[in-house]
């Protein structure tokens, strides 16, 4: 069955460990359930800390050689990627509906991606 | 007649034969091998096979089951080649050589997979320039040279366009399925939106040289001709062919010798197709039967268009209907050029005057030609020239196509003419 990556992107660059506002508190609440309706088909996922905490990591001149790293995330835009699940589904009808259904559909975009299997050939 | 033009006469028989089964072909093995990509090369190949032996053995009793039969044998080599590993590819070779020899599938079983290729083309993940051209290609039975001359496309990049959706298709799974009903409005929707988007590219050319780009407005009512084959009850579809029909009735009318656009007012009424027409009418009234509660909105524009197409004059055009009619409009898709016409009917029912106070209440329509020049030729009907020529200028500033253009230059030098006429 195949696999898909449902990547959260949100506005504003939340942070999850900070339940500071009744937002966020419902939020997270819906997340409790959307994780209970969709036990069946959630592979795996996480949710990841803000961006001010992520580092960049590029290799100039092939591998081996100096190693540069950043502070913050790749590329600026408006929504930062804030977590992810991998659903496994049918097609990508039954993904785009369970993807409907991740909370941050409504403020931010939930992208769905098909999951490469390497093990079939592809 | 020269035999050349008996043969020409064949050969395009024979390509509309072919346009018309090979889509068909492909739905069928598109669900049999369970793969698009493989189906498309499999029925590419028997469509030349076909092209190639036809013209001298002649066209076969039964077109389509020599056409799925040759596709199918490709189809199995084409597997063959790419399953030397096991999975679905041998399961699908497996069910071909089973198939094969035995009946081809009747008329329900391809009005079934051609439907499933239609909302498959037309899926909503695609975007809608993407559907427009896997449309052409696969439902219209154009090659991919021809898509790309129909969409002023170099072939490279309409081709690595269709590569891509097809890649998505396959990668992604989209669905080869019909929506169940509870989807079907806005599955549909999607599909609607693809023959729409393709007919206005062909009769409003918004880039290029030509206004109207007859092979386009062909393929769309092609199309939309398709779906009311396959959903025959829709009053949505009866609503877009009519209209189609109805807008594409004025097209030898619509361009002067130039390739100028003519005025509604001032087209040559005897050019419109009465055939078009004639048919485009009685689609608009099935349509509106059907929904009496909430009407469609492409029948209500064809309701409109059909007011326009029945009278014999511009004097003659029925103004309280359409004003009625645009009113019934703004009730189920309210959008500021939906306003910006019903200001313009009426204008023709109550007045300039009327319709100028109607545009002004639309605010600015940032970046919309059309407002400015309907005020220009509203102020020029009222006399008031400096303002008329200020409003066409205004609308020059904004995108337009070439003819548009010079059509708003030749309305400034109007104006301009009639100001210096008074001032002296």
């Amino acid at each position: 069955m195949p696999q898909y990556a449902a990547l959260i992107y949100e506005p504003g660059d939340p942070d999850w460990t900070q339940l500071d506002t009744p937002g966020k508190q419902a939020m997270m609440q819906e997340y409790g359930s959307f994780g209970e309706a969709a036990a069946a088909i959630i592979r795996g996922g996480a949710a990841l800390y803000p961006t001010t905490t992520a580092t960049s990591v590029r290799v100039q001149g092939g591998s081996g050689n100096e190693v540069l790293t950043s502070d913050g995330p790749f590329a600026e835009t408006k929504e930062v990627l804030t977590g992810f699940y991998v659903l496994e589904c049918a097609d990508l009808d039954e993904a785009v509906r369970w993807a409907a259904k991740i909370p941050a559909a409504r403020a931010g975009t939930v992208e769905v991606r098909p999951v490469i299997d390497f093990g079939a050939g592809s | 007649m020269p035999a050349a033009d008996f043969a020409d006469r064949g050969r395009a028989a024979l390509v509309e034969l072919l346009r018309d089964e090979g889509p068909r072909v492909l739905a069928v093995l598109t669900r049999t091998t369970g793969s698009l990509p493989v189906a498309e090369d499999a029925v590419q190949d028997a469509v030349l096979r076909a092209l190639e032996s036809w013209p001298r053995a002649g066209i076969p009793a039964e077109p389509r089951a020599w056409l799925l039969l040759t596709a199918r044998r490709r189809a199995i080599d084409l597997l063959r080649r790419e399953s030397a590993r096991p999975g679905k590819e041998a399961e699908a070779v497996a069910l071909l050589i089973c198939e094969d020899g035995g009946p081809p599938p009747d008329d329900g079983a391809v009005h079934d997979d051609l439907l499933r290729l239609l909302f498959t083309c037309c899926h909503p993940a695609l975007e809608v320039h993407t559907r427009v051209a896997l449309a052409l290609r696969l439902l219209c039975g154009l090659t991919t040279a021809e898509v790309a001359r129909a969409l002023l496309l170099p072939e490279a990049t309409l081709a690595k366009r269709l590569t891509r959706a097809k890649q998505k298709i396959v990668a992604a799974r989209i669905p080869y399925r019909v929506p169940a009903a509870h989807e079907l409005p806005d599955r549909l929707a999607a599909v609607l939106a693809t023959v729409y988007l393709l007919f206005n590219e062909g009769y409003a050319a918004t880039d290029g040289e030509h206004l109207v780009r007859g092979e386009l407005c062909d393929e769309a009512i092609r199309l939309a001709r398709l779906l009311r084959e396959l959903l025959a009850d829709d009053a949505s579809v009866m609503g877009l062919l009519a209209l189609l029909l109805l807008t594409d009735s004025r097209r030898a009318a619509r361009v002067d010798a130039h390739g100028d656009p003519v005025l509604l007012a001032d087209q040559d009424r005897s050019l419109w197709d009465p055939a078009r027409i004639a048919e485009g009418v009685h689609l608009v009234g099935a349509a509106l039967r059907r929904t009496p509660s909430r009407p469609d909105p492409y029948a209500v524009q064809a309701a409109i268009a059909s007011c326009h197409a029945l009278a014999r004059t511009p004097s003659e055009t029925d103004w309280a209907a359409i004003v009625s009619w645009y009113d019934v409009l703004i009730t189920v898709q309210d959008t500021p050029v939906v306003r910006l016409n019903r200001a313009a009917a009426l204008s023709e029912r109550d007045g300039p005057e009327a319709g100028l106070a109607a545009l002004d209440q639309l605010g600015s329509l940032r970046g919309y030609a059309l407002l400015p020049a309907a005020r220009g030729e509203l102020l020029a009907r009222l006399g008031r020239s400096d303002e008329a020529a200020a409003a066409f200028r205004a609308a020059l500033a904004l995108p337009l196509n070439a003819a548009e253009h010079r059509h708003l230059e030749r309305r400034l030098a109007a104006v301009n003419g009639a100001r210096a006429a008074t001032d002296q």
